[in-house]
C-alpha cells in the first residue's frame, strides 16, 4: 500500500535532514570553518531540538498542551549529573555517560508516569495549568535539595547543607540554590546528535504505526475513539511518559555540558517551556520535522544577531512574526508546497491537506 | 437467546427521566428501528448501550453477558460499535486510517516491533491495509483511501463512520441517524448498504432514523420512544399505523 510508503518516505527525509545536517557541520568544523562561538551553540542545538521532538510528541501528536516541559528536562539533568558525580570515579567516560543519560531519561520518565496519572485526568486549560505548576515546582524542590556523600553514604536535607551532617571527608553533590558542581563535561555534538536521531526515529516510527494512530484518534476525537475500544488512558500515559523520557536525555545531555547546573529560573523555568512551545507551534504542531526546523533557526538567531546590540530582540521577534505567518498562511504553504522537490509522488496528499488549511 | 436483552432500563439526570423503564429484545439478524420525536430519548438509550452513560436502573445483556455498566472500551470490545448522530471522525486522518483504527484490538504487534521496523510490523500493517480496504470496497470508499477524512463529502463522512465501526468487528452494529443529511440519493444509497452488510456479515443492527422511506423500507421491528417511555414495539407495519404513534409524531388535534 502506498499510504505506508508515502509516510515512510517522509520520515526518512526527515531523518535525512538531520543526518545531512550533522556531517556538514562535521566537514566545517574540520575545516575550521565554525568559530568557538557557534562550536558552543552545538550541543545546546542538539538539546533544544530534542526538546521540540519530546514537547511536540505531548502538544502536536497527543493534543494536550504541556507548559512544564521544562520541568521534565531539569529532572533528567538533576538525575543523570547527581548519577555521573556519585560514580564519577569509578567509571570510564563512555558507560558512565551512556549510563547518566539512561538514567536521566528513566528517572524523567518515572515523574512523567507519576504526574501524568492525576494530570491526564484533565482536559485543555487545566492540564496545561497543572504542568505549569509541576515545572515550576520541580525547579524551585532542586533549589532547596541538598544532598552529601560522605564514608557512611548518602545524606539528604531540604533544609541547609549543615543539616546533612557530613563528615570532614564528606562531598557536597547537590548544594540546594548552588546546584551541582564539577559534572564531567561529557557531552559533545556527536552525542547531542546521536540522541536527536534515536529520538526522531522512536517518535516517527511510533506515530506512523498502530500505537501512533490510536494515540491522534484520541486528539481528534476521544469519544470516538472510545466507541472503537481503543484504550484512552493507556495511549494518553504511553505518549506522556515516553515524551518526558526524551525530555529526561536532552536534560542529561545539558547538565553534562555545563561546568555548574544550577535550577535557575532562564534554564529551567516557565519561560523555557514556553519557548519549546514556540518551537512546536512555529513548526507546525504535530510535524516533527519543524519543530527541530524551528528549534534550530531559534536557538541560532540570537546569537546571529548579537552584532545587532540592543535591537537583537526587536529583529528576533519580527523574524519570529514573519515565519509565523510564512508557516501558516495557506497561500504561502500552497506555495512551498508546490515547490517541494518530490512532490509529485505527495502531490495528492498534498492537495488534500492545502485544501484542509485553506478552510 | 436474544442478541441483545435490555430490562427496565433507566437513566435520571436530575430531575429528568430521559429514559424510563425501557425494555428491547434484539435477535440475532435483526434490522430494529428505533423511532420517536426529537428529544424522546433515542441517543441517550445508545449512550447507556455503549457505556458513554451509566444507566439509574436496568440491566443490558449482551449474549445473555451482563454489559451494564462497563465502559464504553470494554463493550466495544465485547461487541457493540456505533456511529454519531454529529459524525466523529478522526478528522485528520487518511480514510484508510479511521478504518485502521476501528481495526485496533483486531491486529496487533508490540511498539517495540514499530520503533525498530520488525517484520512484524510490516506484515500486519500489510494484512490491516487489506482487511481496511476490503470494509472500504463495501462502501464505495477505497478509491479514497488516501483521502484526509474531513475531505470527504458529508454522505461519504457518514458511510466512512459505518465502515469505522464494522471494523472493530461487533456483533450488534448501532446507527445513529445514519440518513441524516443525506439526499434522497444517498439515502437510497445508504438503505442498499445497510442491507448489504447485514447480509454479507450477517450484522444485527439497530438504528435511530427519522426518515420514514429508510425505516419502513428496511427495518423490519420498530420501537417508538415518547418522552423517554416506549410508546409501542412490534413490527413496522403494525407501528406504524398505530394511532397513537401518528399522534406522537404529528400532535393531537
Amino acid at each position: 500500500m502506498n499510504n505506508i510508503k508515502k509516510t515512510s518516505r517522509n520520515n526518512m527525509g526527515t531523518i535525512g535532514m538531520i543526518i545531512a545536517a550533522f556531517v556538514i557541520v562535521q566537514i566545517l568544523k574540520t575545516a575550521g570553518m565554525i568559530n568557538s562561538q557557534m562550536d558552543g551553540l552545538l550541543v545546546p542545538l542538539c538539546v533544544y531540538a530534542t526538546m521540540a521532538v519530546s514537547l511536540n510528541l505531548v502538544v502536536g501528536i497527543l493534543g494536550e498542551l504541556s507548559l512544564g516541559h521544562a520541568g521534565f528536562m531539569c529532572v533528567g539533568a538533576f538525575a543523570s549529573a547527581f548519577f555521573s558525580k556519585v560514580v564519577e570515579q569509578s567509571m570510564g567516560t563512555f558507560p558512565r555517560f551512556l549510563l547518566a543519560i539512561l538514567v536521566g531519561g528513566a528517572v524523567a520518565g518515572v515523574f512523567g508516569f507519576l504526574i501524568g496519572i492525576p494530570v491526564l485526568r484533565l482536559k485543555g486549560d487545566y492540564l496545561a495549568i497543572v504542568t505549569l505548576a509541576f515545572g515550576e515546582i520541580i525547579k524551585n524542590l532542586m533549589n532547596v535539595l541538598y544532598v552529601g556523600r560522605d564514608a557512611a553514604g548518602l545524606h539528604f536535607s531540604i533544609k541547609d547543607a549543615a543539616s546533612l551532617n557530613l563528615m570532614e571527608d564528606g562531598e557536597m553533590i547537590i548544594n540546594g540554590p548552588l546546584g551541582i558542581t564539577g559534572t564531567p563535561f561529557d557531552a559533545n555534538f556527536v552525542v547531542g546528535f546521536l540522541i536527536l536521531l534515536i529520538s526522531t526515529v522512536v517518535v516517527l516510527n511510533l506515530t506512523n504505526s498502530r500505537t501512533g494512530r490510536a494515540i491522534m484518534a484520541i486528539r481528534d476525537n476521544r469519544i470516538a475513539a472510545g466507541s472503537v475500544g481503543v484504550p484512552i488512558t493507556k495511549y494518553k500515559m504511553a505518549a506522556f511518559t515516553l515524551s518526558a523520557v526524551i525530555a529526561g536525555c536532552a536534560g542529561a545531555l545539558y547538565s553534562h555540558n555545563l561546568s555548574s547546573l544550577i535550577a535557575t529560573p532562564a534554564r529551567f523555568g516557565y519561560n523555557m517551556s514556553i519557548l519549546f512551545l514556540v518551537f512546536v507551534v512555529l513548526g507546525g504542531i504535530g510535524s516533527t520535522r519543524g519543530a527541530i526546523i524551528a528549534s534550530i533557526i531559534l536557538t541560532l538567531l540570537p546569537e546571529v544577531l548579537r552584532f545587532m546590540a540592543d535591537y537583537r530582540m526587536l529583529i528576533y521577534s519580527i523574524i519570529l512574526i514573519v515565519m509565523m505567518i510564512i508557516n501558516w498562511n495557506p497561500k504561502s504553504r500552497a506555495w512551498i508546497q508546490k515547490h517541494r522537490p518530490g512532490n509529485v509522488i505527495r502531490s495528492r496528499r498534498e492537495a488534500s491537506e492545502a485544501g484542509k488549511e485553506g478552510r | 437467546m436474544a442478541l441483545l436483552e435490555i430490562k427496565n432500563l433507566s437513566i435520571q439526570f436530575g430531575g429528568l427521566r430521559a429514559v424510563d423503564d425501557f425494555n428491547l429484545t434484539v435477535e440475532k439478524g435483526d434490522l430494529y428501528g428505533l423511532i420517536g420525536p426529537n428529544g424522546a430519548g433515542k441517543t441517550t438509550v445508545f449512550n447507556l448501550l455503549t457505556g458513554e452513560y451509566k444507566p439509574t436502573e436496568g440491566v443490558i445483556k449482551l449474549e445473555d453477558k451482563d454489559i451494564t455498566g462497563m465502559s464504553t472500551i470494554d463493550i466495544n470490545r465485547a461487541g457493540v460499535a456505533r456511529t454519531f448522530q454529529n459524525i466523529r471522525l478522526f478528522k485528520d486522518q487518511s480514510v484508510l486510517d479511521n478504518v485502521k483504527i476501528g481495526l485496533h484490538n483486531q491486529f496487533r504487534y508490540s511498539p517495540v516491533a514499530a520503533v525498530l521496523r520488525l517484520p512484524s510490523y510490516f506484515a500486519v500493517e500489510k494484512q490491516m491495509n487489506e482487511k481496511a480496504l476490503e470494509l472500504l470496497a463495501v462502501f464505495d470508499l477505497d478509491t479514497e483511501a488516501d483521502t484526509l477524512a474531513s475531505n470527504l463529502p458529508y454522505g461519504k463522512q457518514r458511510k466512512l463512520e459505518i465502515a469505522r465501526a464494522m471494523a472493530t468487528n461487533p456483533k450488534l452494529l448501532l446507527l445513529d441517524e445514519p440518513a441524516a443529511g443525506m439526499n434522497p440519493n444517498e439515502t437510497e444509497e445508504l438503505m442498499e448498504d445497510i442491507r448489504f452488510i447485514r447480509e454479507k456479515f450477517g450484522m444485527t443492527i439497530l438504528l435511530i432514523e427519522h426518515d420514514m422511506r429508510l425505516v419502513s423500507g428496511i427495518c423490519e421491528k420498530l420501537t417508538v420512544l415518547n418522552f423517554g417511555r416506549i410508546l409501542t414495539q412490534g413490527p413496522t407495519r403494525d407501528v406504524l399505523s398505530n394511532p397513537e404513534v401518528i399522534k406522537a409524531y404529528l400532535g393531537d388535534d
